[in-house]
């Protein structure tokens, strides 16, 4: 277990600093690529805790679709090199004190989850997912599914002219 | 008799580093040696190839990697220097990821990971981000151009990828690529089971969909308009110069490599063959891979050599018309099969 918290530490600490750069870099491209080190990390807690199908699912729903429309769109639009002083603003108060909130509200929802239990990463097979998607969650499953197709739908009509 | 080697964890990892490592130049430079210079000089009438070194332009190869080497490393003067030279090894990684999962013997695998495939197609659209910072990173119209290009046709082209295998995955009952080769080996046709049971028979429109997408991933002709150098220089290639070229290069052709032997070892075995089981498989199962690998990428350099040049909207057409609703069909048809028998 030694050996998993110390890969845990390196990892926060990288998420960490690529987090903070992703917000005070001045460039909106550098920013999104930024993104991807913290989503890559997000990804390897995941792989730490043995679930590797849904380390795989981070990897080609958030770095490889994702990010990219990100960085596909920004790159459209204007997206110079260097630095870009519009970028920032004169809201830092308030944004710090969200951030303090959202945090505040995130330790309290783990702690209250988790204050004792120790966590033990337990492998978990893709056929153990599969089985349960289509076993006991099959309903919420097929929800999801139809919710996001209508999204798609509603992207198209609102997005065409004629 | 196996080998009894046990390793600690960080040597066994090293060992495999080093291996995939050493695997990725020699991939690129036997698919660029048979396939892009003699196959092509031959198809394409281009004789120059054919020449240096006397026997079938046998130097060819040797003069190209001293060229590349001795080239002056230029970064243009308004490009973002970090990312431009941080995105080839992007592209690069993707490549070596790739390479973890594919299986080459019954034990020869970097990882058997129990989501194989689903792996492989995950990180292979990793070098999408590379492609988009090297199109940005070089301050140059063009290669923002054919970077936007590129990242347009990846994702358009990924669907139907992951797609196509779905087949092979619901007819195998596994994602992890040793699975389904063992499925293929030990499978039987309609009760006879002598040759086992190659997926290509079952599922050849699936085959058929995955060298197409397969060959848009890799941005060759007919897909290769990223690259298009009637239109944009050489697309997000254009400022690279020397190694870093070499490295778009290089990840490009081993790209092509691992993804033959993905189709290799989901359509056609992989390192299995009939008859052969046990300790000659593990010696045997690395050349037989790489023989239906070159079999494979015959085929899509094949085509790359042939056909002309799609035009950008025929390109997303191609994907979103017909490729996608292809595949869908093939998983419902799939589908029907696997329940009924």
């Amino acid at each position: 277990m030694v050996a998993q918290n110390v890969v845990f530490g390196i990892l926060a600490a990288v998420m960490i600093l690529a987090a903070w750069r992703v917000v005070t870099t001045q460039n909106v491209v550098r920013a999104v690529l930024y993104l991807v080190v913290v989503l890559a990390g997000a990804g390897a807690q995941y792989l730490l805790l043995a679930q590797e199908f849904i380390f795989v699912v981070q990897v080609i729903v958030y770095i490889g679709a994702i990010v990219v429309l990100f960085l596909f769109g920004t790159m459209l639009t204007r997206a110079p090199i260097g630095r870009d002083v519009n970028l920032d603003n004169d809201q830092r108060w308030l944004a710090a004190l969200t951030s303090l909130f959202l945090l505040g509200v995130m330790i309290a929802v783990l702690f209250d989850a988790f204050h004792n239990t120790h966590v033990k990463p337990t492998i978990q097979r893709t056929s153990d997912v599969a089985n349960s998607m289509f076993g006991p969650y099959l309903m919420p499953f097929e929800v999801v599914s139809v919710l996001l197709l209508a999204a798609l739908v509603g992207a198209i009509a609102i997005a065409r002219r004629d | 008799m196996s080998l009894a080697l046990s390793l600690p964890y960080w040597a066994e990892t090293t060992i495999k580093t080093v291996i995939i490592l050493a695997v990725i130049p020699a991939s690129a430079l036997t698919l660029g040696y048979v396939f892009l210079m003699k196959t092509m000089a031959h198809m394409q009438s281009r004789l120059g190839p054919m020449e240096p070194g006397g026997f079938h332009g046998w130097y060819q190869l040797i003069g190209d990697g001293v060229k590349f080497i001795q080239k002056e490393d230029i970064i243009p003067e308004e490009a973002d220097r970090a990312i431009f030279a941080l995105a080839p090894t992007v592209v690069l990684v993707s490549t070596f990821l790739l390479f973890v999962v594919i299986p080459a013997g019954p034990r020869l695998v970097v990882e058997n990971l129990d989501t194989g495939v689903f792996f492989a197609l995950a990180v292979s659209s990793l070098s999408v981000i590379g492609v988009l910072m090297a199109g940005w990173a070089s301050a140059n119209k063009y290669s923002l151009l054919g970077g936007l290009r590129a990242a347009g046709q990846l994702i358009a082209y990924e669907l139907p990828l992951v797609l196509a295998v779905v087949g092979v995955v619901m007819q195998a009952g596994t994602m992890s690529l040793q699975g389904i080769v063992n499925f293929q080996q030990h499978g039987k046709i309609f009760g006879f089971g002598g040759i086992g049971l190659p997926l290509i028979l079952t599922q050849f429109v699936g085959f058929l969909l995955f060298i197409a997408a397969s060959q848009a991933e890799l941005t060759q002709a007919p897909f290769d308009m990223p690259l298009a150098e009637s239109e944009l220089v050489a697309g997000y290639t254009t400022e690279y110069t020397g190694f870093r070229f070499l490295f778009f290069y290089m990840a490009e052709t081993a790209t092509a490599f691992a993804l033959a032997a993905i189709a290799a070892t989901l359509f056609l075995g992989g390192w299995s063959v009939p008859w052969v089981h046990g300790s000659a498989a593990d010696v045997l199962g690395p050349f037989i891979l790489g023989a239906k690998v070159m079999l494979v990428a015959f085929l899509i350099y094949w085509i790359r050599f042939t056909y002309p040049r799609f035009r950008e909207d025929q390109l997303q057409a191609f994907a979103w018309k017909y490729l996608i609703p292809i595949s869908l069909a093939n998983i419902l048809v799939t589908a029907v099969f696997k329940v009924v028998f």
